[in-house]
This record gives structure tokens, C-alpha cells and sequence, in this order.
């Protein structure tokens, strides 16, 4: 019997944006209208079938889901192979929710470029693709080729369609990252060979490796996420990505594209070199500690609201790293459900800074002030979205940052102690950034700029309202993505040989 | 050593109980949502919906009074679910919540009413209501839940209500300043609640009140101290204390209604709150006991101090309530049957505190917003219900028997008393002195405003009093002062048994008899009160006086302000340009530097946008150097 979990969803979902933007692409430059609306009803029907797809998806059921493969090299057994666990169905979710709004929100950022109109929206698409293809795929080499190929839709959008300094920032962007992929290309070519010549995920997880092969595979691996997410030290590409990318762009730059690297590390790190892991866990929670407050205290420090926000991912993503490496399943699951609220709340402080920045001219923090008085509802959203970004109760990442601190807490005191005082550098970077361009006295040459009077538009409140209704509904009741990463959280907990200690009380009386 | 904590499971009508809750924060959401369309009768829903909640928890009261265990349980839907992790969205409605929940809805509904005056000419009264209802739903969540999450959550919702409502015009930077300052302080506190929760579920598996409580006899004593002392961080932040009580009275650049509801009865006795209800860890170590008592005695003293030096009529009632404050957490701190002294003085302070501020909103509104005492003088011929109401609550908060401030703080101040050696006579005569001194600044500041000379500004000629809207809630919280104290000093103490333990057996020893205590505390405020009048009764200077370092050092906060500014802040502020400058020039100036070597000489990477095939080679080649040089470093043993 064929049913509904039978139907090809992952290689359809990589396959139709790609397909889309071919459409768009080829659409006539002088229409750009057309080209905007295609792009957004095409996206539109991704998240639709993503949705299905989750609706789908037995939460309590295998470990990888909706398996797909076809021949693809066989000499190297590397094949067309599509899987998802819960982890990668979340992230999923995310990008098919995000694309579509990016989009909306885009609508009128390629305008006022001399670039093509329907390329731009067309390379969102293809981005689109890449990002799904990455987290869908279950071969260690596609995953390497999307994790590739996703570079060159964002060069080109940070490159063509950014802003001041957009070439800099492309080059260093796609420099980055090719570097990282270098070292993965190694680590993937040596497992490749001592792991039983082939790349298919699930017989790699039983090959064997001697403790110094594992741990140079590890690392070839982690320096390229590490890269990716970004942590400490590699970090600095992104401030300037992010600032000069437009601000969709950035959207997906910070909220998904980066999320590779985490998941990078919980699907290949941490089941392929558990040992490794173990080992490396030290380090990699020192660099995940580091990040927080490091990138905190520069996050206060920036004048610009585009490279603000790009340090506080920074800050974020070193408690992803922290909840990864801490290897309890509250820690993990808090990671991963981290990952899809910050894409959802740094996606929206990304937009609502785009939206400020597109009215300004400027996104110098120094440029507004007082701005409340002109945009109040604007500035509204900027607020809720920095409150999402400090993790206030009530929105989805106070969960995630919860489960991350207690899950660390539990095996390791002063990492979480450390981490918690994150919480309190975030309130400043976030409150200082609201008090500086939206309260206090107004700035007069806001009122002579014409697009300040304009408070959000219909389309605007269309991007923002699913996002914080999503923010909200995820910080009241995140059972439903919880339950899902839960399972394959608790199976890479298995992958490195890790369990959650048992309360200390416990633990005494026995 | 304690008896087990058990709740029941809620039936029946109790089971409505989430909608103490829900009914304000449906309310803030609709008054949010329809913007400006609310205008016209937003601030009557913000009302009715307080009212509503109020009308309910007084239902809910009499209904659980029938109950023999005299708490329910009610778990509303899973919250966080992760592992052995299990929090519940979960509500507990016992005795001590239930008082929490008459002041927050009784005196709030009162605030509410006032304010729908007090904001008439306010553009923004609908988004005024809006966060008025969001605070309600977030104290009512905070004082209802069933675990130390649910806690935390109303407790981040207060902060975020708090914040709002203290930047309320924000166009001010001084109240934009404020209401960062206020949550930042607060933030510090709640990262000590946080780690608590954490160090709970460590320790015991758990966060849910009954399996902490009961879990506490198994914890080593300095788990427990531990514990305690990250709680009582917390309770420091939210309700104003030393070490971070600097940001409360800042926090009056908010509205007046805003510094009676948040500031004064409701929001700053979450603190007290937090320790009544977690006493099962407070009682059990001695010596966390005596650090809450230190930081209760010293913050009264603090407060008190302050309240001395300041001229403005809403800064010296936020000292007041810093002081008063110190009072409840020596209370807690004391422990034992003082647990519940502790609480009747919270709800007796909630009424003669926010009918103070209230009165002082009403003064505000008859002279110009004018908030200067020493522009005061001879106002109580002209706003007769201000001064009479005024009146009573400054009675009841110094003391004078036998209204409620007698009743509440008096014995407070017996049972410091009651010690064990030394320190009842340190605890014992700080209270004391700390009352003789509040006797002082009260009636400094009620002479100074509504008799002698007066000192107006020419603008106003014929001050006025309020409409009947903000007089009636002042009447009615003017009732409460006088009578809360003496109804509530046996029913309350009794009522709260369940969850504070039962000490009516108990023998008190003073150090020295409770009858000369009492003549004692009467003797300080009479004096203290006598001295205020006769120092004032004549008006004052117009003018900041030259003075001795004492009073210098009191009208500058005794120096928290700036000891905050030269330790934290200033370095802060240069510790972050120092990094942006590092992370831009050090670290990327390092990587650029390393890649735009291997790139053959080029001193910026910039330069390499040229050519785009150039910088792939250079990369592949700065990529391979990496792992060549990674490999030589295995091979001298450096990662191995």
C-alpha cells in the first residue's frame, strides 16, 4: 500500500524551489511584479507541502524518516539520499515558513538596484533549495555538495543586492566558508576511505576509526561548522555579511544558512566521532562560553543595527554550542529548539531593522532617536522582537535558553553559571539598542526623512504578524516541536554514549 | 521536621481558577490589538476586567475557606516536557496565594479606577490600561503557580510590565533611562532565580513546589544555603533591596498610579513573596536566616536614611517603600511565626502605601504636576480628602496605634527582639531606630505639603481638588489604612497556617519584654514625629542647603549610584569599545592579515574583490597551509 509517507516529500520540497527559480529567472525584466508574485505563491506552496510533511511525520516513530535514494556515483557508493529526523524536519519547517515571508518582506529591495528584479527573488528560490537540500540529505557527499552550492545563491545575493561595502563582505563571506569546506572536503574524503568506502550516513555510523583518525575527522568537520555557525573565533565574517546583505538576506543568512554548522555537528560530529566528541566537548564548550559574552559585550558596542544584530547570533549561537557539547537531553533538545526560535526571532529583529533601515536610508543606531514618536507600531515590533531576542518568558526562546542553561547546569555548574550572566548582557545590548533608536528625545532629522512618516504597512504587518504569533504561541506551548526533536535529540544522546545524570539527592542515597 | 506538602487536585468551581489570569491578559491583548479603535473605552475595559478578577478571587476565597486542606492544584496543560524535566503550566491557589490575589485585584481595581482620572488628558490611556491589565495577568500568574518556572514567568512578566509602564513617556529620557535601568537590575537578580531553579532540578529532580519543600530535609546545608542565597538575589532585584535597590526609586519617572500598583503595594513585595513561599528552604539554615535578616535591617536603615534628604514628594514615598520593604524581609528573615508578621504588614503597606502615592498623584494633579515638597505648604484647605486620607495612611505607616502600621510593624520589630544573644539587640534597635526615623520623614513630608507657609510657583493660584473618580479609591484605601491592621493581625496570621506553619504555641523570649517593646516603638515615632513637626511646621529653604557629609551623603543615595557608575558602568563601557576595536582591527585585522599574506603581498583582503578566480586559489592555498600545518602540530605532539 502506498501511503502518504511513501510520497517522494524531500526530494520534491529540494527539487521545487530550484524549479521555481528557474521560472522566475526566466521571467521578463520588465515585469518585475510578476516576477515577486511567482516567487511568492511558489513559496508559498513549498511551506504548504513542508506542512503536510509534518503533519506526516510519526514523531514517535523511526529515527530517519521518509527515506528516499537513487543511484547517483555508484563508484564511490555516494547516492541521491533524502532522510529526515525530527531535527531536520524543525529546521525544515523553519526555512519553508521563513522563505515566504523573506519575500514578501524583499518585495521592493531590488528595485532600486540596477541588478535584475526576478533574478533576485529567483536566487532566494534557489537558496531556498540549497538550504532544504542540506538538511535533507542523508549522504555525507551531498551533503558536502549542497553545503557547498549554497554558497553561491547568497554570494550573489550579498554581492550583487547589498549594501555599503557588499563586495567585501560577499568575498569574505564565500572566502570563509570555502575555507571551512576545504577542511570538510578532507575529513570527508578520509572517512570516505577508512569508513568502508561510502558515504551513506547510516553504514558510516558503524565503521570503526583509531582515536587519532577519529579526532582529525572531527575537527576537519567542526572547523567547517564552527565556520558555518559561526563560533569564536571565526565569527568575524558575519557581522559584515550581515550588515551588508539586504536585510531578507540576512534574515536567512543568520536564521537559517547558519544553522547549518550546529546541525552539521549533531548529525555528522557528534554520531560519526562520538569519542572525538567526548574529547573535543571541553574546548567546544569553551568556545560556545566565550561567544556569549564576547560577542554580547560587542553586540552593546555597535552603533550600526544591522552588525548588532549579526553579534548577537553570535552570542546565541555560543549557547547552541553549549547545549550541544553538554550532551544531556534537556541541553540538546534546548539547542535544537533554540535553533528554530532564533531563526523565528532574530528572522523578525532582522526584518523589523530592515524595515527601519529601508525608511532611514541608514542603519547607523546614531541616525534615529525618538523614533517611536513617528512609528509607533514600528517600533512596537522592534521591541518584541528584542524582547523574543533576550529570551523573556512568554516567547518561544525563553524555552530553549531554559532547557540549554538547566541541561548544562546539571552536568556542569560553571559553565552554566557563566552562561547565565549571557542573560543579563543580552537585556542590555537589546534595551540600549530600543532606547537609542526608538525612545528619548526625537531626533529632528527624522522628520525630515519622508519614509519615517510612514508607520507599517499592510504587506509589513503581513510579514510580522505570523512570526509573532509563532513566537508566542511556540513560548506557551512548545510541546509540538519539542516532541518532535525530543526523539532524535535522545538518539544522538545514545550515538556519543551519554545519559542524564540522575538528580544529586538520588544519586547520594544510593 | 516539616510536615509533608501535598496539594489537592482542583474540582468543581476552583478549577476556573486560570481565569484570574486570563480575564486581565485577554484584556491587554484586546486593548493592544484594536489600537486606536479602543480609544474611547479602552480604559472602562481595563477597568471592568481588574474588577472581574477581583469579584472572582473573592469567590474563589470564601470557596477554598471551606476546604479542610485549604489548597488546590491545577495543572492546565504541559509546559516544558524534556527528558525527566517536567514543568506544568500549573496553578496552586492556597491560602498565601490567595491573599496575594485579593491585594493584587482589591487595591489594583482601586488604582485602576483612580488612574482612568489621573490619565484623562493622556493620549495614550488606552496602551496605558493595556499594560496596567498585562502587569495584573503577570502578578496574578506569579503569585498562582504551582512550580518555581510558573514563578519565574509571572516574575519576567512583571519586570516587562514594570519596564513598559516606568518608560511610559518615553519620550522623556530620563524615563527611558529609568525603565532600563530598573529591568537591568532586575536581570541581575533573575539570573541568581534562574541558577536557583537550575540548582533545584540538579539537586532534587524537580522544580514543583510540593517535590522541593519536600525534597529540602535531604539537601546538605550548603546546597541549601546556596539555594537560598540565589532566591534571595532575586527577591533583592525585584523588590528593591541592598544590594540592587538603586533602580526603584528611579523608577517614579513612571506615572503616579503606576508607582501605587507596581511600585509601592504589589509588584516590590514579590520578593517577600518569594521567600514566604519557598520558607521550607529558608528555615531550614541558620545562617541564610541571618544574611536575609542583615540585608531587611540594613536596607530599612538605608531607606529611611534617603527618605530624609529628598525633596521630591514620590522619591521620598519610593525610599519609604524601599524601608518598608526592609521591615517584611527582616520578617522572613526572622522566620518562624514572624513569616506572617511579615505578610500582614505587606497587605497593610499595600493600602497605606498606594494611598499615599495616590494622594500624592492627587497633590501632582491640583498643582501642575508639581512635584517639589518644599512647593508645597497650607494645601489641606484646598483639597480637604487628599489631606484627610493623606493623613491617615501617614499615620499608619509610622505607626500610631491603632492604625493598621502599628499593628503590622510593632511586632515585627518585637520579634527582631527575639534573637538568640547579640544580635536581637542589633536587628532589635536597628528596627527601632528605623522606625523613629520613618516617623521623621513622614511628617516631614506631610507638613511640608499640606501645612505652614505656602511655597507655591506663580502659576498656580487656586489649587483643586481631584474629581471624585481619584478621591473615592483614595476614601477607601484611607479605610484600609486605618482598620487592615487590627482585622488583620490575629485572621490572617491564622489564615496563613497551612503554608507558613502553625507557631501560635511558641514562647516568645525577648531580650527584653514584649509590653516595654510596644511603649518603646510608641515613644521613638512620637518623638520622631514631634521632631519633624517642629523642625517644619515652618516651611523650609527653597534651596539645596549646604550640609555635613551625613545628609550630603544621603540626598545622593548614599553613593549606589555612583559606586554602580564606577564599577560596572564606566568599566563596561570601555571593556566594549575596547573589543569592538580589537574584534575589528585584532582578530579580523589577524585573519585578513594571514590570508592576504598567502595572497602574495596584498595588505588588504579587500583588494582581492579584483579577482575573484585569485582569491578561490588563494583560499584552496591558505586551506591547504592550514592542514599542513595542523599536521606538523600532530606531529610535535601539540593536540595529541
Amino acid at each position: 500500500m502506498v501511503g502518504v509517507s511513501d510520497f517522494p516529500f524531500l526530494s520534491i520540497l529540494t527539487g521545487a524551489p530550484l524549479v521555481g527559480a528557474l521560472v522566475v529567472a526566466f521571467l521578463p525584466r520588465a515585469k518585475p511584479e510578476l516576477a515577486k508574485r511567482v516567487a511568492l505563491i511558489w513559496s508559498i506552496a513549498v511551506a504548504a507541502l513542508a506542512v503536510v510533511m509534518w503533519i506526516a511525520y510519526d514523531a514517535n516513530g523511526a529515527r530517519f524518516q521518509f527515506r528516499e535514494s537513487y543511484t547517483w556515483i555508484p563508484a564511490w557508493d555516494a547516492r541521491f539520499t533524502f532522510a529526515v529526523d525530527g531535527i531536520a524536519l524543525v529546521m525544515l519547517l523553519l526555512i519553508a515558513v521563513l522563505v515566504p515571508l523573506v519575500i514578501l518582506a524583499s518585495w521592493h529591495d531590488a528595485d532600486n538596484t540596477r541588478r535584475s528584479v526576478p533574478v533576485y527573488f529567483a536566487l532566494l528560490l534557489a537558496l531556498e533549495s540549497t538550504m532544504i537540500g542540506v538538511f535533507a540529505a542523508a549522504d555525507v557527499f551531498l551533503f558536502y555538495v549542497f553545503f557547498e552550492i549554497m554558497l553561491v545563491p547568497m554570494y550573489f545575493l550579498i554581492g550583487s543586492y547589498g549594501g555599503h561595502q557588499r563586495q567585501y563582505a560577499a568575498v569574505k563571506f564565500f572566502l570563509y566558508s570555502l575555507v571551512g569546506g576545504l577542511f570538510m572536503l578532507a575529513a570527508v574524503i578520509g572517512l570516505w576511505a577508512l569508513g568502508g568506502k561510502t558515504f551513506d550516513w547510516q553504514n558510516l555510523l558503524s565503521a570503526d576509526f583509531t582515536t587519532n583518525t577519529e579526532r582529525w575527522l572531527f575537527l576537519g568537520f567542526f572547523v567547517a561548522f564552527a565556520i558555518k555557525a559561526p563560533f569564536f573565533p571565526f565569527h568575524t565574517w558575519l557581522p559584515d555579511a550581515g550588515g551588508a546583505a539586504p536585510a531578507g538576506s540576512a534574515a536567512l543568512l543568520v536564521g537559517v544558512l547558519d544553522k547549518v554548522g550546529t546541525f552539521g555537528i549533531l548529525r555528522y560530529c557528534l554520531p560519526l566521532f562520538p569519542e572525538a566528541s567526548r574529547w573535543f566537548a571541553p574546548y567546544a564548550l569553551a568556545l560556545g562560553l566565550i561567544g556569549i559574552i564576547y560577542a554580547a559585550l560587542l553586540a552593546v558596542g555597535q552603533n550600526d543595527l544591522k552588525r548588532l544584530v549579526s553579534y548577537t547570533s553570535i552570542a546565541h549561537f555560543g549557547f547552541i554550542g553549549i547545549g550541544i557539547f553538554a550532551f544531556t537531553t534537556q541541553a540538546g533538545t534546548g539547542a535544537v529548539l533554540y535553533m528554530v526560535n532564533h531563526g523565528l526571532a532574530t528572522g523578525l529583529l532582522f526584518l523589523v531593522v530592515g524595515m527601519f533601515v529601508a525608511r532611514r536610508g541608514s542603519a547607523l543606531v546614531s541616525d534615529f532617536g525618538g523614533a517611536g514618536k513617528l512609528v509607533p507600531l514600528l517600533a512596537g515590533v522592534l521591541f518584541f522582537a528584542g524582547l523574543a531576542s533576550l529570551a523573556l518568558p512568554g516567547t518561544a526562546p525563553f524555552v530553549s535558553e531554559f532547557l540549554v542553561l538547566l541541561g548544562t547546569f546539571t552536568v556542569n555548574k560553571t559553565v552554566a553559571v557563566i552562561a547565565t550572566a549571557g542573560i543579563i548582557l543580552a537585556a542590555a545590548y537589546v534595551l540600549w539598542m530600543v532606547q537609542r533608536t526608538t525612545q528619548g528625545t526625537l531626533n529632528p532629522a527624522l522628520t525630515a526623512v519622508e519614509g519615517m512618516r510612514r508607520d507599517l504597512t499592510i504587506r509589513e504587518k503581513v510579514v510580522v504578524a505570523p512570526l509573532i504569533l509563532l513566537i508566542l504561541l511556540l513560548g506557551f506551548y512548545p510541546k509540538p516541536v519539542t516532541d518532535v526533536i525530543n526523539p532524535a535529540v535522545q538518539a544522538t544522546m545514545q550515538d556519543v554514549d551519554k545519559t542524564d545524570p540522575a538528580p544529586a539527592v538520588q544519586e547520594a542515597s544510593r | 521536621m516539616h510536615e509533608t506538602v501535598e496539594y489537592a487536585a482542583a474540582d468543581g468551581f476552583l478549577s476556573t481558577v486560570w481565569l484570574l489570569v486570563a480575564i486581565p491578559l485577554a484584556s491587554a491583548a484586546i486593548l493592544l490589538l484594536l489600537g486606536k479603535r479602543a480609544d474611547k473605552w479602552g480604559h472602562w475595559l481595563g477597568v471592568g476586567s481588574i474588577a472581574v478578577s477581583f469579584v472572582l478571587g473573592l469567590a474563589y476565597f470564601f470557596q477554598l475557606r471551606g476546604l479542610d486542606n485549604k489548597s488546590v492544584e491545577l495543572t492546565l496543560f504541559d509546559y516544558i516536557q524534556v527528558g525527566s524535566l517536567h514543568v506544568d503550566f500549573g496553578l496552586l491557589f492556597d491560602p498565601l496565594s490567595a491573599v496575594f490575589v485579593l491585594l493584587i485585584t482589591g487595591v489594583g481595581s482601586l488604582i485602576h479606577l483612580y488612574a482612568v482620572g489621573y490619565m484623562d488628558h493622556d493620549p495614550g490611556r488606552r496602551k496605558f490600561f493595556a499594560y496596567f491589565n498585562l502587569f495584573a495577568a503577570a502578578m496574578l500568574l506569579l503569585v498562582l503557580g504551582n512550580n518555581f518556572v510558573m514563578l519565574y514567568f509571572g516574575w519576567e512578566g512583571v519586570g516587562l510590565a514594570s519596564y513598559l509602564l516606568i518608560a511610559f513617556w518615553y519620550e522623556r529620557p530620563a524615563a527611558a533611562t529609568a525603565g532600563k535601568k530598573a529591568f537591568l537590575m532586575n536581570r541581575v537578580g533573575d539570573a541568581g532565580f534562574a541558577i536557583a531553579i537550575f540548582l533545584m532540578f540538579q539537586q532534587l529532580g524537580s522544580v514543583n513546589y510540593a517535590d522541593v519543600f519536600n525534597g529540602v530535609g535531604s539537601l546538605s546545608s550548603g546546597v541549601v544555603l546556596v539555594m537560598g542565597l540565589l532566591l534571595l538575589l532575586g527577591a533583592t532585584g525585584k523588590s528593591g533591596q541592598f544590594p540592587l535597590q538603586a533602580w526603584l526609586p528611579d523608577a517614579m519617572e513612571g506615572p503616579t498610579p503606576v508607582s501605587a500598583l507596581i511600585h509601592a503595594a504589589t509588584m516590590v513585595t514579590a520578593g517577600v513573596y518569594l521567600i514566604a513561599r519557598s520558607n521550607p528552604i529558608f528555615s531550614a539554615n541558620l545562617t541564610l536566616q541571618t544574611v536575609v535578616v542583615s540585608v531587611g535591617a540594613l536596607t530599612l536603615l538605608i531607606g529611611a536614611i534617603i527618605g530624609c534628604a529628598k525633596d521630591d514628594i514620590k522619591r521620598v514615598l519610593a525610599w519609604s517603600t524601599v524601608s518598608q520593604i526592609g521591615y517584611m524581609f527582616l520578617g522572613v528573615g526572622l522566620g518562624g511565626g514572624a513569616y506572617a508578621l511579615a505578610i500582614i504588614h505587606l497587605l497593610a503597606h499595600g493600602f497605606f502605601k498606594a494611598g499615599l502615592f495616590l494622594g500624592a498623584g492627587s497633590v501632582m494633579h491640583g498643582m501642575n504636576d508639581q512635584t517639589d515638597i518644599r512647593r508645597f505648604g497650607g494645601l489641606w484647605r484646598y483639597m480637604r480628602v487628599t489631606w484627610a486620607t493623606f493623613g491617615l495612611a501617614w499615620l499608619a505607616i509610622i505607626g500610631i496605634p491603632p492604625l493598621s502600621g502599628y499593628f503590622t510593624k510593632e511586632p515585627i520589630i518585637a520579634a527582631a527582639f527575639e534573637r538568640d544573644g547579640w544580635t536581637a539587640w542589633l536587628f532589635g534597635m536597628a528596627a527601632l531606630l528605623g522606625a523613629a526615623i520613618t516617623a521623621f520623614y513622614m511628617t516631614r513630608l506631610f507638613v511640608l505639603t499640606f501645612h505652614g507657609p505656602k511655597r507655591w510657583t506663580e502659576d498656580i493660584e487656586h489649587p483643586h481638588e481631584s474629581p471624585a473618580i481619584m478621591t473615592a479609591p483614595l476614601v477607601l484605601l484611607a479605610v484600609g489604612s486605618v482598620a487592615a491592621g487590627w482585622l488583620m493581625s490575629t485572621s490572617v496570621v491564622d489564615w496563613l497556617t497551612p503554608v507558613l506553619g502553625d507557631h501560635s504555641g511558641e514562647e516568645a523570649h525577648g531580650v527584653i519584654s514584649h509590653g516595654l517593646i510596644t511603649a518603646l516603638s510608641i515613644v521613638v515615632t512620637v518623638l520622631g514625629a514631634g521632631l519633624g513637626y517642629a523642625l517644619y511646621r515652618g516651611g523650609t529653604a527653597m534651596q539645596e542647603q549646604p550640609a555635613g557629609p551625613i545628609v550630603t551623603a544621603a540626598r545622593r543615595n548614599l553613593y549606589a549610584d555612583a559606586f554602580n557608575e564606577a564599577v560596572f558602568e564606566k568599566p563596561g563601557i570601555f571593556l566594549t569599545r575596547a573589543l569592538v576595536f580589537l574584534d575589528n582591527r585584532g582578530i579580523d585585522g589577524l585573519v585578513n592579515g594571514l590570508a592576504a599574506a598567502v595572497g602574495g603581498g596584498s595588505s588588504r583582503l579587500r583588494r582581492l574583490q579584483t579577482g575573484f578566480v585569485r582569491s578561490y586559489a588563494m583560499s584552496m592555498l591558505t586551506g591547504a597551509l592550514l592542514v599542513v600545518a595542523a599536521f606538523l602540530a600532530l606531529q610535535l605532539g601539540w593536540l595529541a
